[in-house]
């Protein structure tokens, strides 16, 4: 699969999509993903390659294992073809927060590709070669990015995959997950990366599922809830109208929709940004310049220079997540932001919880808008970066499975349909979206 | 969050400390702005009820896996990404 590598060089130069990429093709063949390309996002390591998770802190480092998920990779026969880009540590919501190569949406590049997992979307739109994308959530940064270039992004159930070699943003949200141009892509990955760990404590001890089972299954009979809040102030009436029409896709192939509330969907940014912030604050305290990554000459006390290799490898939205994490944290501020935050969570999983005892399935748009341009990014506040999460987070925080599938376009660009089912759930996903994908 | 802080330089400079991050003047400037911004946009969480309601540190229950404890092999070097090594061992900067 030589070629396949050439290929890749050329629509890294292209669109901006590789950290690092394979020099040569090692895949052993012989299993699921024989004669697949598997590209892996930045952030989770792989044996012998940079791994630098869009940040300069870890410039150099070369891990010395392989992460499980990519490990089960090549154990299917995979080529493991390069790192994707991705926003620093998964900080951002366009890909743009990272010194490294910013990829552009393949459907216009004076777009976004979407974050932080924009790499592996980009190159999973524009790859004209068999390739799956391993990828990665905190908040949605696979859902994102899959809507922005139109393409399928699965995040499990959290504890689904194992987080063993990922470099940790927020432990109780991180999720690795897939991306593909097709739901039998995503179903297929995920097969492979699913199942218990024994180096990853918080893994699910459920045994792996083979998730191609569902595909054909169709949605007759399938409950679909559709919470209003998500259809609210601030979503494009153009992504509503293409959400719906999906909604009324389900409908006519045999599913039942209702529409229901979830009350805490609005406040469940505040509680989301406070956690993971809390958690980003306390797993980036191990970048310090001794271990691995980014060096400095070792002069003045060891508080001078951790300050020193941290002020250089971090950069701005970095900081700006280490110093309000570090503040939600500190004693006198920790009940008033980052416990209150853990309570509004409590009050957003059961949210979730009582629509599950309703519907199986809940509908809708992946993100209020499509894809922005660089000049309008360029032009936010980072407030308002935050605020483009508002439809993601709140799966995110109860860490329930979630899925993009395009379902049409506005001003030329991909809306993305986001479906969410109870935890350990994704086979109903895969369901319903390979349902409207055959029928479309 | 009845008491309302004052969000200032001196406040960002004194986190900055216990984080461990140099930052320049205009990055105390900028970030002093930016977290009263966001800090208060973050008080809408004042508005939702929580009154015995418990915090979720994760996002379910699932349970600890333990496994035997034997040792196992370790094959990789732990000292083969760093750059200040004196023999096994990791150089720092002196303590004080």
């Amino acid at each position: 699969m030589t070629g396949v590598i050439d290929r890749a060089r050329e629509l890294d130069e292209e669109y901006g999509i590789f950290n690092a990429l394979a020099e040569s093709d090692d895949s052993m063949g012989g299993g699921r993903l024989e004669g697949v390309a598997v590209s892996v996002k930045d952030n989770v390591c792989v044996m012998g390659m940079e791994t630098r998770a869009g940040s300069r802190v870890l410039e150099g480092y070369r891990p010395p294992f392989d992460a499980t998920v990519v490990k089960k990779c090549r154990g299917e026969g995979a080529l493991i073809l390069g790192k994707t880009t991705q926003d620093e540590f998964g900080f951002g919501t366009f890909n743009v927060n990272t010194p490294f190569k910013v990829p552009v949406n393949p459907h216009d590049r004076e777009r976004s590709a979407g974050g932080s997992s924009g790499g592996a979307a980009c190159l999973t739109s524009v790859a004209d070669f068999p390739h799956l994308a391993l990828a990665e959530s905190t908040g949605g940064s696979i859902s994102c990015p899959a809507s922005f270039c139109g393409v399928v992004g699965l995040t499990p159930t959290y504890g689904r995959t194992s987080r063993w070699g990922l470099v940790d943003y927020a432990n109780s949200l991180d999720k690795i997950g897939v991306m593909g141009k097709t739901v039998a892509d995503a179903a297929l990955l995920l097969s492979v990366i699913s199942g218990p760990d024994e180096y990853d404590s918080t893994v699910s001890q459920a045994p792996p599922e083979d998730f191609t089972g569902y595909l054909g299954n169709g949605v007759e009979g399938l409950r679909v809830g559709v919470p209003r809040e998500y259809f609210g102030e601030g979503v494009d009436p153009g992504v509503s109208e293409a959400v719906w029409g999906a909604v009324k896709g389900l409908e006519a192939l045999g599913a039942t929709v209702k529409e229901l509330s979830l009350p805490h969907t609005g406040v469940s940014l505040a509680s989301y940004y406070i956690i993971a912030m809390a958690e980003a604050s306390t797993n980036l305290a191990k970048f310090s310049g001794l271990r691995y990554g980014l060096h400095l000459p070792l002069e003045g006390a060891f508080d001078e220079y951790f300050s020193r290799v941290r002020a250089r490898g971090f950069s701005e939205e970095a900081k700006r997540r280490i110093i309000l994490g570090t503040f939600t944290r500190m004693a006198g501020y920790r009940d008033a932001y980052y416990m209150k935050a853990l309570r509004v969570r409590t009050r957003v999983i059961e949210d979730f919880k009582r629509a599950f005892a309703e519907v199986d399935i809940l509908a809708a748009p992946t993100m209020p808008v499509v894809a922005p341009r660089f000049d309008e990014i360029s032009a936010m506040e980072p407030i308002q970066h935050y605020m483009m999460d508002v439809l993601t987070v709140a799966p995110n925080l109860a860490g329930i499975p979630m899925i993009s599938t395009p379902c049409g376009r506005v001003d030329g660009m991909p809306v993305g349909l986001h479906l969410m089912a109870d935890h350990m759930e994704e086979g109903k996903l895969i369901r319903a979206t390979h349902a409207l994908e055959v029928s479309a | 969050m009845s008491d309302h802080w004052t969000i200032d330089r001196g406040l960002v400079e004194r986190i900055a400390k216990v984080a461990r991050l140099e930052l320049t003047e205009d990055e105390i400037e900028k970030f002093t702005k930016q977290l009263k911004v966001i800090l208060e946009a973050f008080r809408e969480l004042d508005d939702v009820d929580t009154e015995g309601v418990e915090p979720s540190f994760h996002p379910q229950e699932l349970s600890n896996v333990l496994r035997e404890d034997e040792a196992t092999p370790w094959s990789w070097d732990p000292l083969e990404n760093t750059e200040h090594r004196e023999g096994r061992y990791f150089k720092g900067p002196r303590i004080q």
